[in-house]
């Protein structure tokens, strides 16, 4: 007799964490317990880091310029004219914490945990992981060490170089577009926003670059089925990896202290 | 040196393997002929560990290998090199650090004296200078011969070959031939290749062992395969369409 749907389901859920829990043990193990790969792990930081520089760029600008018009719109709406140079607190605070993690997670997991998939699935397929094994190479250690460790370092440095950037453009439109008092906005923000809120959000990006990390390298080495195999793991990495982020994201927010300042 | 013994492998519900047993002597070219699907490939990834039997076991020089991991199965895979059917090159490497790959794992050479290897074992294999190129600027056949060069490279006790002359024109197949009868008289490897090649198979086989259905049905030389009374063994070494063996 077939189990019922939900209960396959349930079943299939567990399946997969416990292969991705498997995964993510080994991946430590090799990271902790063993030489480095150098070159692939070059590689990689190259690929996570500095490729993906110009799309964070673009994002964290837009980020803060729209942020900074919204935020402008509300103080002027509802507080009144000539309290917008308080909206530099609120609008650097959102950016480092929530904002510019979340937008680098997913732009993170939409250009390179797809790529990983797609590439360690391609992989998989034309029988290169079996060479990598016949050749002496583990490909956890091989593969996914490098990628976890590039991952981990990279996405926070990108977080907060998007904090910067996005700052800036939220600054500019308050400040520069909208006449804003900057000497007041730049008093606030110095004022109010604390080197943990920075942080915070580091903490949190180097989280997603781990679980954008680790559902690539997953997806990628469980493909199956040829090209069709790769299109399908390329996909599932990024849904996985962008709603986990969001998921994660809450409850980190929940879990992380909101400020280190002893009252 | 190896012995394969009540070998069986199922994937899902459907059986590949249903209890080979199989002996092969040290310095000796091992041939194994079946129909494709008929489980070849999948028998020899279970020599390097790549796949565990469902039940059986096989020896390594003695050593049982089917439930080996990390530095132990390291040890075992060290004495094999696998020419992959589709040759399997890393596609973000050159092919000189293709061939480089196993030296750099299994051996303690010098950058230089793995440059000179590398350069040996691409001139073996009929290629001179391509050390730079990468694998998707190489022809099918070239490539089947960097993935023979990088399975050399580091000198293993037995090769294992997967189809080596499929897709490949017929004189290079010829030379792989060559190559497959001097690396076991000069060099004293034991080789096991996987091929439906009958004429390859009379060249370079010292026993020939047919696969068909999961099982060994037939071992013998050369001379005592193409004997057979056995009109599976018939039909396939003939390349017959009609015959036991239903292929619609």
């Amino acid at each position: 007799m077939r189990a019922p749907f939900v209960l396959q389901t349930a079943i299939r859920l567990f399946e997969e964490l416990g292969e991705v829990g498997l995964l993510a043990a080994r991946t430590f193990q090799s990271i902790f317990r063993r030489r480095w790969e150098r070159g692939m792990l070059v590689r990689q930081l190259e690929e996570i880091g500095v490729r993906s520089l110009p799309v964070v760029a673009l994002t964290a600008a837009f980020g803060g310029l729209v942020f900074g018009l919204q935020t402008y719109i509300g103080f002027n709406r509802y507080i009144g004219p000539g309290s917008e140079g308080y909206a530099g607190p609120i609008i650097s605070l959102g950016l480092s914490k929530e904002l510019i993690p979340i937008l680098v997670g997913v732009m993170v997991s939409g250009r390179v945990g797809s790529a990983m998939a797609a590439q360690i699935g391609t992989m998989k397929i034309t029988e290169q992981i079996d060479a990598l094994h016949s050749l002496g190479a583990d490909p956890v250690r091989y593969l996914v060490a490098p990628r976890m460790i590039a991952g981990v370092s990279m996405v926070p440095c990108l977080t907060l170089l998007g904090d910067v950037i996005g700052m800036a453009a939220g600054y500019l439109y308050i400040v520069v577009l909208m006449g804003v008092n900057g000497q007041i906005y730049v008093q606030n923000v110095m004022l109010y926003l604390e080197l943990w809120d920075v942080a915070t959000g580091l903490i949190k990006a180097a989280v997603f670059g781990g679980v954008i990390t680790l559902i690539g390298c997953w997806q990628g080495l469980k493909t199956r089925g040829g090209a069709e195999g790769v299109g399908r793991a390329t996909t599932r990495t990024v849904v996985i990896a962008s709603i986990s982020i969001l998921l994660l994201n809450f409850f980190l927010s929940k879990a992380l202290p909101a400020s280190l300042t002893l009252k | 040196m190896i012995k394969i013994a009540g070998l069986y492998k199922s994937f899902g519900t459907t059986p590949v393997l249903r209890g080979v047993d199989l002996d092969v002597r040290r310095g000796e070219t091992m041939v194994v002929i079946g129909q494709s699907g008929s489980g070849k490939s999948v028998l020899i990834k279970h020599l390097i560990g790549l796949l565990r039997p469902d039940r059986g076991e096989i020896y390594v020089d003695g050593t049982a290998i089917s439930r080996l991991r990390g530095e132990a199965l390291q040890k075992v895979t060290r004495k094999f090199g696998l020419l992959f059917q589709g040759a399997a090159l890393f596609d973000s490497l050159t092919v000189g650090q293709n061939v480089r790959f196993g030296l750099e794992r299994y051996t303690t050479l010098s950058r230089e004296e793995m440059d000179a290897v590398v350069a040996d074992c691409l001139a073996k294999v009929g290629l001179r200078g391509v050390e730079r190129l990468m694998p998707h600027e190489l022809s099918g056949g070239m490539r089947k011969r960097v993935g023979l060069a990088r399975a050399i490279a580091y000198s293993p006790e037995v090769m294992l070959y997967d189809e080596p002359s499929t897709g490949i024109d017929p004189i290079r197949a010829d030379a792989i031939n060559d190559l497959i009868n001097v690396m076991k008289t000069d060099l004293k490897v034991t080789s096991i290749v996987i091929t439906h090649d009958m004429v390859s198979s009379y060249k370079v086989a010292d026993r020939i062992a047919m696969l068909h259905e999961g099982r060994i049905i037939q071992i013998g030389t050369p001379r005592e395969i193409q004997a057979s009374r056995n009109p599976v063994v018939q039909q396939f070494i003939r390349g017959e369409a009609e015959g036991p063996i239903k292929i619609f």
